[in-house]
């Protein structure tokens, strides 16, 4: 996952008054005016600021992936980020991916082939597992990836890898796997 | 999810009137009741607790259990929608409130989801409430066309008669709140199951898809302050002095507040609260506290058994172990303490205000927790209504006897006043939290005879009782035995004719609670790694030598199955290394075989497992699956690497994720399952996946490698 740099601004205020900033940004296709406490994550943002909720707070550590939301086309933890860091960034969470009458294909994938059970990290692993493959289609290589001067193979290996910062503590993984391999196929990614 | 809990609110689905409006009378028949219900009588339904059809056609039926991912939404509504006939496309499920005469678990006597029992409890009810609800439709049909009922056919939610007449469910339903239900209706025989038995998708899924699901944590009453406690850092340590001055002048923080549970700090957000509570200075009272780190534990844990055994089976005399010629085989495992860590943590909202208390959170056992809200508060039990949340996972962490987190929520608004409070156990929390799946040592001492007969099998136990001090202590704990302590380790169905198992009860102050799959957890690790060390010092194979010692039975075949399944040919076969873990509990019986590699880590990289099961009749037969392969995944990762783990002075060492590592996706190896088909009835799914991996993985490990596991995890010093 993206690493996000440490903010450079002046040294927060210890207690008292917060310090606050405006902060505009576009959120699943609606822009968001706001002026928020410094110190606010992007996960809080979301869930207390706007009650998108659909992304999870597991861990608020960057431990356990629940949280993954799409910033920019990219990936990330939003527990591990400021709000006031993304000015002007795009925002992709679960809300904005597809509704019950018009899911996502990889939505529709999971729901298929049963990719949960208690659903809290589901949210995180749907938006991560649609990055992966965009990740891969971009070349972009992982760990695993053998050569890399040729684009990374779209093997469940490589899934499997990208995967692992997403934990699901009930071990649905096999019927997750079963849904992302089945979008990739779909997708026409090279094997 | 959850269903309208206001008492007229709550008969009617959100679309209109439903079925059936006279909620008096049955309770009365129920309070008349005078054999006690059982989950093959179930007591009289009250036509409209349990389904509740819409003038759209839609039935939502009212899940009496809570759903965080065993599928009991899916299960229950299944029962239902067999009997009534209905299209599985027309099924909603809803989430119970607080309402122990209604919903009460007819294994436990008690509203409550545990020991697997979702389905088992429900198969009778739930199928009885779905054909009282098709016979009050027919009637109502009946009535309205003016033609005999017994003319009337019902298939895939449509009403029809040879006429031509046809309707939907929707049409009748408030008609048919007016016709008596009939007290026994005639079920279904199997071969006449459309349903039961069919892969049907789940009715949870496309929400828990898309964000819309709420869990607790998602919920924001309107002038919500957010509440973190600070909670002791030792067990049994109480508040000394609170300096919070510093916490106080955090914005957004609004109060600071001593509780029975440590110190709650309220805040505006999240943020404000938790800054909140790293600006506290506490000072705690640890005079009384548990102290001891984890060796000092474990050396309790050993010392026990040595002292005061309760006899928990016996049977021959083990003095044949004594005999000259036999093979003496001694071993002690011991097993870790260990967190539930569900993915969403502890967490629950209340409203206080006019003598009533509103609360709603992911209770598993509501039973206990209204009635303790109540006395917190000082309320009226019918002034306290609780809604059932979707929660993120429990494996037993939301089952509280002593109902610690209701309390907990309770204090807060008490302390807090009127209001509404979101209480937050941070990940931190949770790990930390205790209500641990105990510790536990096991000393085996076995023999077998020249002919490879085993003629002694002794298994002492020490841990901690679950039950002892809380409410099930009566139910579960028989002259110093607590059941969940030893279930696993007693009624073994191997031929094992001198026996004996024993066990010591461990008293600390760190509370323990079940953890999926509760005692088998340990006991069956255990004794299926203790089998295959007599076993092989009976030179025999793991699998042949324990078909070896079964009766013709369940058991026997689920190993026959699963050896079948994995191509078993033996122990190691070249650079990889197979085990079997067998371990019935909860009423079903599970086998798996697991493949492991050596790859230098020091710990078994398990590449594939192949898992029978025998749950009776699979009601959802990719909910079973399912489970299985979470269970084994839940299991193996937790065999691998999970230990809660006490440092100097008590601190437990665990904090997140980092430190108390889960299986990732990476890790978790290609499962085959297989169900058994037979005709008996259901038994429970969601923790008899758990028993066998361990083992199964551990005795794999031992067959590649020669070394023995002695103590849990796999993985001694967890971070790798």
């Amino acid at each position: 996952m993206e690493r996000v740099p440490t903010p450079q601004t002046a040294s927060p205020p210890a207690t008292g008054a917060a310090a606050t900033s405006p902060v505009r940004l576009t959120i699943n296709g609606m822009d968001q005016a706001l002026t928020l406490d410094n110190r606010v994550s992007l996960l809080d943002l979301l869930r207390e600021h706007l009650h998108l909720t659909g992304t999870k707070k597991g861990c608020d550590h960057g431990q356990c992936g629940a949280c993954t939301v799409i910033v920019n086309g990219r990936r990330i933890n939003s527990c591990l980020t400021l709000a006031v860091m993304h000015d002007g960034d795009e925002v992709t969470t679960i809300e904005g991916i597809g509704t019950p009458d018009h899911l996502d294909p990889m939505q529709a994938a999971f729901v298929a082939h049963d990719g949960y059970q208690c659903g809290y990290c589901t949210p995180g692993q749907i938006c991560s597992a649609r990055a992966v493959l965009e990740e891969i289609a971009a070349g972009i290589p992982s760990h695993v990836t053998g050569d890399l001067n040729a684009p990374p193979p779209l093997s469940a290996e490589e899934i499997r890898e990208r995967m692992s910062g997403n934990l699901c503590r009930c071990g649905a993984y096999a019927n997750m796997l079963e849904a992302i391999l089945e979008v990739a196929d779909t997708q026409g990614l090279p094997a | 999810m959850t269903v309208q809990t206001s008492r007229r609110g709550f008969l009617r689905a959100s679309a209109g009137l439903v079925i059936a409006m006279a909620l008096p009378l049955p309770m009365r028949v129920m309070a008349q009741e005078a054999a006690a219900p059982s989950a093959a009588n179930p007591p009289p339904i009250p036509p409209n607790a349990f389904v509740q059809i819409a003038p759209d056609d839609t039935v939502t039926v009212v899940i009496k259990h809570i759903e965080f991912g065993q599928g009991p939404l899916t299960g229950l509504a299944t029962l239902v929608a067999e009997e009534l006939d209905a299209d599985w496309a027309q099924m909603r499920g809803a989430l119970a409130p607080a309402n122990t005469p209604l919903y009460a678990n007819l294994l436990m006597g008690a509203q409550g989801t545990g020991g697997s029992t979702a389905i088992a409890n429900s198969f009778v009810q739930m199928r009885r409430a779905g054909a009282q609800a098709r016979a009050m439709l027919v009637a109502a049909a009946a009535a309205e066309w003016g033609v005999p009922a017994a003319e009337i056919t019902v298939a895939k939610g449509r009403i029809a008669h040879p006429s031509g007449k046809e309707s939907g469910f929707g049409a009748f339903a408030e008609a048919a709140a007016q016709q008596t239900a009939p007290e026994a209706p005639t079920l279904k025989t199997p071969d006449q199951w459309v349903l039961i038995g069919t892969d049907l998708p789940k009715l949870d899924t496309a929400e828990k898809s898309d964000g819309k699901a709420i869990f607790t944590l998602d919920q924001y009453p309107e002038g919500l302050q957010v509440v973190v406690v600070a909670h002791p850092d030792v067990f049994g340590a109480k508040v000394g002095s609170v300096d919070d001055t510093a916490a106080l002048a955090v914005a957004g923080v609004k109060a600071v507040r001593t509780i029975p549970q440590g110190v709650a700090v309220y805040a505006d957000n999240t943020f404000a609260a938790l800054k909140g509570r790293k600006a506290l200075k506490v000072t705690w009272d640890t005079s009384g506290a548990e102290t001891r780190d984890s060796a000092a534990l474990l050396a309790a844990h050993v010392a026990a058994l040595d002292g005061e055994l309760h006899e928990a089976e016996a049977a021959g005399d083990l003095a044949a172990m004594d005999a000259p010629g036999v093979t003496v085989v001694e071993a002690e495992y011991s097993f870790p303490f260990l967190a539930h860590a569900p993915m969403e943590t502890l967490d629950g909202v209340i409203t206080l205000g006019d003598g009533k208390a509103h609360a709603a959170f992911g209770s598993q056992f509501p039973t206990f927790d209204q009635p303790a809200i109540a006395q917190t508060l000082g309320l009226p039990p019918e002034a306290v209504t609780i809604d059932v949340m979707l929660a993120g996972g429990s494996f037993g962490r939301r089952a509280t006897p002593d109902a610690h987190l209701a309390v907990e929520l309770a204090e807060v608004a008490k302390a807090g006043g009127p209001g509404s409070y979101k209480l937050m156990w941070t990940r931190e929390d949770d790990i930390r939290g205790g209500y641990y799946r105990p510790m536990s040592v096991h000393r085996f001492r076995g023999a077998v005879d020249a002919e490879g007969k085993i003629v002694g099998w002794q298994n002492l136990v020490a841990t901690k009782s679950i039950a002892a001090g809380s409410p099930m202590e009566p139910m579960m704990v028989r002259d110093g035995v607590d059941s969940t302590s030893v279930e696993g380790s007693i009624g073994l169905p191997y031929a094992l004719p001198n026996k004996r198992i024993a066990l010591a009860n461990v008293e600390t102050l760190i509370p323990v609670l079940w953890w999926r799959s509760v005692g088998s957890s340990h006991t069956a690790f255990a004794t299926e790694m203790f089998m295959d060390e007599l076993l092989q010092a009976a030179g025999k194979d793991p699998v042949q030598g324990r078909l070896d010692l079964l009766p013709d039975g369940r058991e026997k075949v689920v190993i026959q199955k699963v050896a079948e399944m994995a191509g078993w040919k033996g122990a190691k076969q070249g650079e990889k290394g197979y085990g079997i873990g067998y371990a019935k509990s909860f009423g079903t019986y599970v086998a798996q075989i697991a493949e492991v590699e050596d790859r230098g880590t020091g710990y078994p990289h398990v590449t594939r497992v192949w898992c029978a099961v025998d749950c009776g009749i699979a009601v959802n037969p990719n909910i079973v699956r399912a489970q299985m392969e979470g269970g084994i995944g839940f299991g193996l990762g937790t065999a691998l690497f999970n230990a809660v783990r006490f440092g100097e002075g008590g601190h437990v060492v665990q904090s997140n994720f980092n430190n108390y590592r889960m299986l990732r996706i990476a890790e978790m190896p290609r499962v085959e399952v297989e169900i058994i088909k037979t005709d008996a009835d259901p038994t429970g799914v969601g923790e008899p996946g758990v028993p066998p991996i361990g083992p199964a993985v551990a005795n794999a490990w031992r067959a590649l490698t020669g070394k023995a596991t002695r103590a849990l995890p796999m993985l001694s010093e967890e971070i790798a």
